[in-house]
């Protein structure tokens, strides 16, 4: 054992427990249990190695079961201070995470996950500051700050080439900082450079200027990282309004809708199954890419009524299909042939190794969101796909890793639309190309069950449906423990991160966002400062 | 630490080995209950917790008579009668809860191998001995599983007189409550008739 390492307070002893349920620690007379919260850090000192763990129950026992019926006169401060730690007393159920080892070996390869467990009777103790940091490491150019655990000065990092290795989730109830949350992950991406983003921006959040819950507004990723960030829009009069420099606006050709786009909608659309089959004999018959300028040129007429017979196409099919689609004509992005071709412009972007941001400007209704980011992705991954088995043909470059963010995941995700839909496919083969998603949520039950257990890293703010917490925490083991955590986490800023990029679950007050100095940690400078600075670069020169 | 002269109070005139009884040199003299007094078996000293002390006649079968209808004063009575004091013994009992092998070595809070002999002088233990002894609680176990019916009583008086002994009184207390806890964990009641005994 590290002599060096300052050690954090005694708080008990271990009394027993096992690796699967946890173990059982029972205070010392002098620890107060007050004191002692869900979520927070301990370490148990075993015989060769240390055990770092959470605490995740804390519980009041007594020797004998008479004290609950007569109580001592616990109002004399003596047999009050006699009784406490001896007759009665406080323990806590902590369940051992890591293991840290004194040896060369693991000194080289850090923490390692549980195998055993500490023998009886080893000392319990606070975590310290530094151990938190063995754990969690250091911010360096591959580990990104998060946030503080519980009560702890220390800083917990992501380690962010990993994180973007497979996909990943932030989830929680409207209003607890997943927005937030969301932006201080993207800046980590664009800061460490690990990954390219496309980031589908329903709320126009990320791009060019957020707003706290207060309403005062914070910077987006354009104004911290200009020269890495371009800003497509959708809608370029809000664009213009809310004086947002754009790089391109993006068009959708009805010749790029397919009939998987259209099934995809189904439930925004209020379409029939019979319906979406039509769909398909439509693009059968008119071909793939102008079925829909086809199906809008249908006049009421004699033509009409032939084909639909011809394709044995219901009326009624027909007219549900119509009212669907008329409702598609009617977004003003969607048109006849697009000016240019978006998915060129935002992979000639990505390509570069730039981050691309599309908002949605006023089109904030969920069939505008899903069909364009059903459609850019799917043309996104195809092309990933093509690069990527000609880099394995031809031992070529890989492609750069591209992230795609999106919202309201459960509308792309939800388990009928899951096995059809392009995200599904990439949470599901997830790092194979290359392209990975991060998916954005309130609602998680709502997504399916094979897409969420594919899931990297899950962020999980204070989620209190039942149903949401359990698919969160589905196949994490320890989950019941972590459930009592999740539950008890605060209403705001306060998430607990678990899976691939941290090597334990850890509860976190999340980085602070939105103020001056916080910018600056993330290396924005505003003009004054680089006026300064060329100021007295140009001293220095001359 | 200048050692002090301890102070004979008499002399064991009954031994085994987990009690004895003392005859004091003075009458109505025994020390207080629950104080540690301490004597000798060669040179292992022995320490007990005096736990009964009792005045009688020497003879079981005199009893002593009333005496003071006519006098004012208790004082009278003996004065008119010297031969009293010689007549009336006090006795008391001790707990031997511990010994010490020499006088250097720590005490041992376990019986000694054997017990004090008859006539043995009996010294009362002074305040710094008695701080020594009752660093260690160990002696307790000894006390609370004695047969005597008060027990408890003497467990208290025993802890009170000791913590006089003490620095910091309370602390010794709160201590010797602990112990006292873990060891009667199922006996709450027992518990606490004690610890309200011994409250400051």
């Amino acid at each position: 054992m590290n002599e060096a390492t300052p050690r954090g307070n005694r708080l008990g002893i271990v009394v027993g427990g096992s690796l699967t349920k946890g173990m059982e620690v029972k205070l010392d007379s002098a620890t107060p249990i007050e004191e002692m919260a869900v979520g927070r850090y301990v370490v148990i000192e075993g015989q060769k190695s240390r055990f770092f763990g959470m605490i995740t129950d804390v519980t009041l026992g007594a020797t004998n079961p008479q004290l609950a019926i007569t109580p001592p006169d616990v109002s004399d401060p003596f047999i009050a201070e006699v009784i406490a730690g001896t007759s009665t007393y406080g323990s806590i159920h902590v369940v051992p995470m890591l293991t840290i080892s004194g040896d060369a070996v693991s000194l080289l390869e850090g923490p390692q996950p549980v195998k055993t467990v500490p023998a009886h009777f080893s000392v319990v103790r606070e975590a310290s500051e530094q151990d938190v940091k063995t754990v969690f490491g250091e911010e360096d150019e591959k580990h990104f700050y998060v946030g503080t655990p519980l009560d702890m000065e220390t800083r917990v990092c992501l380690n962010i080439p990993e994180f973007v290795k497979r996909s990943n989730g932030v989830f929680g109830k409207s209003g607890t900082g997943k927005t937030f949350f969301t932006r201080l992950l993207l800046i980590g991406m664009v800061q460490k450079k690990a990954a390219a983003n496309l980031i589908f921006d329903m709320h126009n959040e990320y791009g060019w200027e957020g707003t706290s819950e207060g309403g005062r507004s914070v910077k987006g990723l354009k104004q911290l990282f200009p020269s890495q960030i371009a800003v497509f829009a959708l809608d370029e009069e809000s664009a213009r309004r809310r004086k947002v420099s754009t790089d391109c606006i993006v068009e959708i050709g009805y010749d790029e809708i397919e009939p998987e786009d259209i099934e995809l909608l189904k439930d925004t659309l209020n379409l029939t199954q019979p319906a979406i089959e039509a769909v398909y004999q439509l693009a059968r018959n008119f071909g793939e890419q102008r079925w829909l300028e086809g199906f809008f040129k249908l006049g009421g007429g004699e033509e009409t009524k032939d084909l639909l017979d011809r394709l044995s196409i219901h009326e009624s099919s027909y007219r549900n299909l119509r009212r669907g689609l008329e409702r598609l004509r009617r977004l003003p992005f969607l048109v006849h042939q697009a000016r240019e071709n978006s998915v060129q412009r935002i992979l000639e972007y990505l390509d570069r190794g730039m981050n691309v941001v599309l908002e949605f400007g006023r089109y904030t209704d969920v069939t505008a969101y899903v069909l364009v980011a059903n459609i850019l992705t799917r043309r996104i991954y195809e092309k990933y796909r093509e690069r990527k088995e000609a880099a394995m043909g031809e031992k070529k470059a890989e492609p750069y890793p591209l992230v795609i963010t999106i919202e309201e995941a459960h509308k792309f995700l939800n388990p009928e639309v899951a096995g059809q839909t392009i995200f599904g496919a990439i949470a599901r083969e997830m790092r194979k190309y290359n392209v990975t998603l991060l998916v954005i949520d309130q609602r998680p039950s709502g997504i399916d069950d094979e897409v969420m257990s594919q899931l990297g890293t899950k962020v999980a703010y204070l989620l209190d449906n039942e149903k949401d917490i359990d698919s969160v925490l589905m196949g994490v083991s320890g989950k019941t423990e972590l459930k009592t955590v999740l539950a008890k986490l605060e209403a705001k800023q306060q998430a607990l991160i678990f899976g691939h990029a941290l090597p334990m679950p850890v509860v976190v007050k999340t980085r602070e966002y939105g103020s001056a100095e916080s910018y600056k940690e993330f290396g924005f400078r505003d003009a004054a400062e680089f006026k300064k600075k060329a100021e007295k670069d140009l001293q220095e020169l001359f | 630490m200048p050692k002090s002269k301890p102070t004979k109070i008499g002399e064991v005139i009954e031994a085994s080995t987990g009690q004895f009884v003392a005859e004091c040199y003075e009458l109505h003299a025994p020390p207080p209950l629950g104080s540690l007094v301490k004597t000798s078996d060669g040179d292992v000293q022995i320490y007990g917790v005096v736990c009964n002390a009792a005045t009688e006649s020497i003879e079981p079968n005199r009893r002593p008579i009333a005496r003071g209808r006519d006098e004012a004063a208790e004082e009278n009575i003996y004065r008119q009668h010297p031969q009293l004091s010689r007549l009336l013994r006090t006795t008391f009992d001790t707990l031997v809860v511990g010994h010490c092998k020499g006088e250097a070595t720590s005490p041992l809070h376990y019986l000694p191998p054997r017990p004090p002999r008859v006539h043995s002088f009996v010294y009362i233990c002074e305040q710094d001995e008695v701080c020594r002894f009752t660093q260690s609680l160990d002696f307790l176990p000894l006390l609370l599983s004695a047969r005597a019916g008060t027990v408890d009583e003497i467990v208290a008086a025993c802890l009170r007189q000791a913590s006089c002994a003490h620095d910091d009184q309370r602390a010794f207390l709160v201590r010797s409550g602990k112990e006292l806890a873990i060891l009667l964990g199922a006996e709450l009641n027992r518990l606490n008739a004690i610890l309200r005994r011994i409250r400051l």
